[in-house]
């Protein structure tokens, strides 16, 4: 089995994920409303996690991988267009 | 060309998803924008403190631009060394940025930021505010404001809050900036602002910490916007000794446009136990301060 | 064309560092070492030393910003002594754990509690678990030479840890003495061009890295292993940066130790620093007596020269170590360290006598050394000898 040789100092590497899929310490996870949603982007703005996925048209989408469901998108939302689900 | 939500880069330049801060952690809101605004170019000096957790174990990092973990007393030295030797090397456009948390700044890391500050180091000294030593779980600071609950003050801290940016605005540095999550576009422009001066320059970013402050995660950005609509946490800038308030504390001179403070210190389980006595001497605190405020802006106080 | 000049040996320590071009000073003043840093300032300012000169706040600052600095990719210097060494401590043990290629000078001088500025080793080798390499010059020659091999062999690629170089304060420091100040091109030819070693493991915006991050039990101590491995290549890498500075000023030291007339001694006194110099003049004396003298001085303490000490010492009657350094609670600390390796190997290992004298600056004279090597030698040919230490030159009427 090739080892992966530790560098000459604790020195790490940029990775997505870097502490596993943080999805997984979800209790709620935020359903966006797509016809409420106006696409002011404050969900993406403030989203700890970077886990609110912003594309070229301004559409926003959960990466469930990463999104804790901490709730801050819902309580921000300008028109109550999230909401947190309990996860089952 | 100011920034809008709409204008800030898409991608994620510093803080990549799957890092290991608490639900609804300020960290996550503020070094966000710190990438969207200063860019790749730039490297992040980091003591002891949340951050260090936050950007996960050996051998992987939440962190996309180089990071520096250091000694706790040390940051702002160590980026003045860095910012040395990127002089010395001709590198000019890089930033220079430390990320610390309160402890960091006001308390064991205050000798080495007062240094770099006297001495106008090339930094962007950013202190991101939890009130307390947050990693070791919750022991107070200088930080910590009057009368909150921490495991080290556990019937409320007795004394007041360091004001951090009046002392480092004392030390004739070109720029000095409070700023809030609640309003991280108000944070983006200072951040943009300070990115174009050359000298030292420090923000002091107030960062509530729902699991230290105890309130709901879902909280945390209203409660950086309630710390600033009760006037106790005025937005403001002082550039080149010339104070100004900015964004929404303009118009709190006016009493009248202020929450009351029971709104903001009730909705946190730190002050559980406060009397109408203690949020009567918080009350004159913001009446007293405001007063001052009020015939500050637009004036020169250093 | 090398020039010569009369300078002190905090003077030769800055002639040296300039001739280095180290890009990043970072320095906070203290009696003994100051005339370092303000020779230094006074170099840069006349535009002698393209330098960064950063007039920080606090040796812990220092140690910081030349970590910073270093890590960004810059060769750098800075200098301290007792208290201010002890207050970087905390930075001296994460540049060795960073491997950075740092300088340090350190004019040796005593630990307060009370006040003194006199020599001695203890707060240098307080630092000898730190990962730093450390060595000790003798004279005001070696000062500037030891400088000028210091940059060589913490930068080799074999290397790349920090170290430190010893100065005997106000002995070295503030004595002048003729010293030859090497010409600059041989020092260019000599030394690789600053930043150039390792530099894929500087600060990149190309290819950006996380400093020093959480690493769990399972990773740890593979790098204190990685650390303890490249103390034990220095030792090749010293002796080979000493051999190509003979070559290139004709001056040799030994590399990791420096002998004197050790080839046919009986009795050898290992030592270090600038006392050395009188040891070697007692130890002539002592040879127109008819003793058999040699001295061993160790240049380098870490990494400590063991298998060189097994060599020179294992076939002596006697070896007698004089300590500067105590480590209170266990005895001289290069006595302790020089038994350690002299283990009984078929009959083969001398008496060791540890002499443990010169603290605060305490003076250690030829006739002291000379008395010492009598006192030995006597008791060893009446068999009274045993293996420990000593205190020398105590006053031991005036103690409570």
């Amino acid at each position: 089995m090739e080892v992966e040789r530790i560098p000459l100092a604790p020195i790490s590497i940029p990775k997505v994920g870097a502490v596993g899929k943080t999805g997984k310490w979800r209790t709620f996870r935020p359903v966006i409303d797509r016809e409420k949603c106006i696409k002011c982007l404050l969900c993406w703005l403030y989203c700890p996690d970077a886990a609110i996925v912003r594309d070229e048209n301004d559409n926003v989408f959960v990466n469930y991988d990463y999104c804790k469901g901490c709730g801050i998108c819902a309580h921000e939302c300008p028109r109550k267009a999230i909401k947190m689900v309990k996860e089952e | 060309m100011p920034i809008t939500i709409k204008n800030l880069p898409k991608e994620e330049i510093t803080l990549q998803p799957g890092h290991a801060a608490c639900p609804g952690c300020p960290i996550g809101i503020g070094l966000r924008i710190v990438g969207k605004v200063l860019g790749k170019k730039t490297v992040i000096v980091i003591p002891a403190c949340c951050t260090s957790i936050v950007q996960g174990p050996y051998p992987y990092s939440a962190v996309k631009v180089p990071l520096v973990n250091v000694i706790f007393a040390a940051s702002a030295a160590v980026a003045s060394g860095i910012a040395g030797a990127f002089e010395a090397q001709g590198i000019k456009d890089a930033h220079v940025v430390v990320w610390a948390g309160d402890g960091g700044t006001a308390d064991i890391g205050l000798q080495a930021l007062s240094g770099a500050a006297e001495r106008n180091d090339n930094i962007i000294y950013i202190c991101y505010d939890n009130e307390a030593y947050m990693n070791t779980g919750i022991q107070r600071s200088g930080s910590t404001p009057y009368k909150a609950w921490t495991t080290t003050t556990i019937t409320g801290k007795t004394e007041f809050k360091k004001n951090m940016p009046a002392i480092i605005a004392q030390h004739r540095v070109p720029y000095v900036a409070t700023a809030s999550i609640g309003y991280p576009l108000d944070f983006a422009e200072k951040l943009q602002k300070a990115s174009k001066i050359k000298g030292f320059k420090y923000i002091h970013l107030l960062a509530p910490c729902p699991v230290g402050w105890r309130f709901d995660p879902s909280l945390t950005a209203e409660m950086g916007k309630l710390a600033v609509l009760t006037g106790l946490w005025p937005l403001y800038e002082v550039e080149y000794g010339v104070f100004k308030l900015t964004g929404v504390s303009l118009s709190l001179v006016d009493k009248d446009k202020r929450v009351p403070l029971e709104k903001y210190l009730r909705l946190q389980g730190r002050f559980k136990h406060i009397t109408d006595e203690d949020i009567k001497i918080y009350e004159e605190y913001v009446d007293q301060l405001w007063r001052a405020l009020k015939d500050l802006h637009g004036k020169r106080i250093v | 064309m090398s020039t010569y000049k009369v300078l002190t040996g905090n003077y030769a320590v800055a002639y040296g560092v300039k001739l280095c071009k180290p890009q990043v000073i970072a320095a906070y003043p203290i009696t003994p070492q100051t005339s370092i840093v303000e020779k230094l300032s006074e170099f840069v300012e006349k535009g002698e030393l393209k330098a960064k000169m950063l007039r920080v706040e606090s040796e812990h600052s220092a140690m910081a910003a030349v970590i910073g600095a270093a890590i960004a990719g810059a060769r750098t210097f800075t200098a301290t002594s007792s208290q201010g060494l002890l207050y970087m401590h905390e930075g001296v043990w994460m540049a060795a754990g960073a491997r950075l290629p740092i300088v340090m000078a350190i004019v040796t001088r005593a630990i307060f509690p009370p006040w003194s500025i006199w020599t001695d080793h203890g707060d240098l080798l307080d630092q000898r678990d730190t990962g730093w390499m450390i060595c000790m010059a003798e004279d005001n020659q070696e000062v500037i030479d030891m400088i000028i091999q210091a940059y060589k062999i913490a930068e080799d690629e074999r290397v790349l840890l920090p170290i430190m170089v010893g100065l005997d304060a106000f002995i070295l420091s503030h004595t002048a003495t003729p010293i030859e100040i090497p010409d600059e091109d041989l020092v260019d030819s000599y030394l690789p061009r600053p930043g150039e070693t390792l530099s894929y493991l500087k600060i990149s915006f190309d290819n950006p890295l996380t400093y020093y991050n959480l690493a769990f039990p399972d990773s740890y101590m593979e790098f204190r292993y990685q650390i303890h491995e490249a103390m034990n290549r220095a030792k090749r890498v010293i002796e080979e940066a000493d051999e190509k500075y003979h070559k290139l000023t004709g001056r040799k030291y030994g590399g990791l130790v420096d002998t004197y007339r050790c080839n046919d001694a009986e009795v050898v006194i290992v030592s270090m620093g600038a006392s050395t110099g009188d040891t070697k003049e007692a130890a002539d004396k002592l040879r127109d007596e008819g003793y058999k003298v040699g001295v061993l001085r160790l240049r380098f303490i870490r990494p400590f020269p063991e298998e060189k000490l097994k060599e020179i010492l294992s076939n002596k009657k006697l070896v007698i170590v004089i300590d500067r350094a105590i480590s209170l609670g266990k005895g001289g600390i290069l006595y302790t360290e020089v038994a350690s390796v002299l283990h009984k190997n078929d009959g083969r290992t001398p008496i060791i006598r540890g002499y443990l004298t010169g603290l605060g600056g305490r003076d250690i004279t030829v006739s002291d050394i000379i008395k010492m090597v009598r006192k030995a030698t006597s008791l060893f040919e009446k068999g009274e000898l045993t293996h420990g230490w000593e205190w020398f030159k105590l006053r031991k009427e005036v103690v409570m």
